[in-house]
């Protein structure tokens, strides 16, 4: 399953996807600790797996949290993505 | 008292034909979204009784009162109910669910019995939001985003509309039709400029019919960025209180070149129905 956290406001779209079929496979989830935010934790779906998900509290906030690992000079590998052994982990802007 | 014209009808609704006494498996979805909330009870995995009313204060109380309405006309009482599940913006506060679900899940299994097996992708235009889901042939989800960030392009959006013309809620859909020639959309970003958007368009001349017309417009584009992103398939239905608006439902249809599915059902109850089949499914999983 794409779970796609995040929204649409009136500058752009703001979703971080992530791909659960791949992330089940992961038994370190090393998203949780490399977000410096900590945005990520793993939970157990409503088909009983455990993933990571974007926590409820910081939904609708990603563009804010997530503009300390996006300078508008550069564009470094993000943490989250780099941590994520799966490939699972895809932002949208 | 003066009328509230945001305000829609709430109902209730049994099955006759089916014997509750000669039923195995008893199940329920109590659905509490942010404007309406649903119980459905199923009989063997056949709808047997559903209630729909508006969300109170307080979502322990309404998931009581909804319940309590959808066995009213039935022989029931709630201890009769063999598995429980709750969904929706208020799921952990149903105080006799067995286990809460996340109302994506519940929309597309529910979507699924409502339309069957071939829907692929469903737009849940909610009270409060909007969700777009791609599922497969079992109702299962497979990809999934929404979007609560703004009342615009939901339920509320359009209760403030109907309060602001002083149109009945329900009317909205076809006098939004009843025009020469369709507006440009008003502001889709955000409820509160559509509103002062479109009381100018009110002081400036523009009849009740055009400014409708307008908002219907706007929301149809606001739901097509959501669902352009997640990609819409053929076998398309829609879910929620908007799906009975022909304004947004049409005007959506027009933009997307196809036209959603239709279902016997109704649109609201779609998410409680899944609640209630994935109660179905976790007590037969339970061995009871």
């Amino acid at each position: 399953m794409l779970a796609n956290y995040g929204y649409i406001d009136g500058s752009g779209q703001y979703y971080i996807t992530i791909d659960t079929d791949k992330c089940i496979a992961c038994q370190g989830h090393f998203c949780v600790e490399a977000c410096p935010e900590r945005m990520f934790t793993i939970e157990t779906d409503d088909y009983d797996d455990n993933v990571a998900v974007i926590q409820d509290a910081f939904r609708h906030q990603i563009k804010y949290k997530c503009a300390p690992c996006k300078p508008v000079s550069s564009h470094p590998e993000l943490p989250c993505i780099k941590a994520c052994t799966a490939g699972a982990i895809e932002h949208s802007w | 008292m003066a009328q509230e014209f945001w305000r829609w009808k709430e109902y209730n609704w049994r099955d006759e034909s089916i014997n509750p006494k000669l039923v195995k498996i008893l199940s329920a979805g109590v659905d509490i979204g942010s404007v309406s909330s649903q119980a459905v009870i199923l009989a063997d995995g056949q709808l047997y009784a559903y209630s729909n009313m508006r969300t109170g204060s307080d979502s322990p109380d309404s998931a009581r009162k909804a319940m309590s309405w959808a066995l009213e006309s039935t022989e029931l009482a709630l201890e009769d109910l063999h598995y429980i599940v709750g969904t929706g913006y208020g799921r952990v506060n149903v105080p006799f669910a067995h286990r809460a679900i996340t109302e994506i899940a519940c929309h597309a299994r529910g979507a699924n019995f409502m339309y069957g097996p071939t829907v692929r992708t469903i737009l849940d235009m909610g009270g409060q939001d909007c969700k777009a889901i791609q599922c497969d042939e079992k109702g299962k989800v497979t990809n999934f985003l929404m979007n609560d960030k703004c009342a615009a392009g939901t339920g509320r959006g359009m209760e403030v509309f109907a309060d602001l013309l002083a149109v009945p809620i329900e009317d909205i859909g076809d006098l939004s039709f009843q025009i020469e020639a369709e507006p440009n959309p008003v502001s889709s970003t955000c409820v509160v400029f559509a509103k002062s958007e479109a009381a100018g368009l009110l002081r400036s001349g523009w009849p009740k019919n055009l400014v409708l017309a307008a908002y219907c417009s706007a929301m149809a584009h606001r739901i097509i960025s959501l669902l352009e992103r997640l990609g819409v398939q053929p076998e398309f239905a829609i879910t929620g209180g908007i799906a009975k608006n022909s304004g947004v439902v049409k005007r959506l249809e027009k933009e997307l070149n196809l036209t959603s599915m239709k279902s016997q059902y109704d649109t609201q109850i779609a998410g409680a129905i899944g609640a209630a089949l994935f109660a179905k499914a976790l007590y037969e999983k339970s061995g009871k």
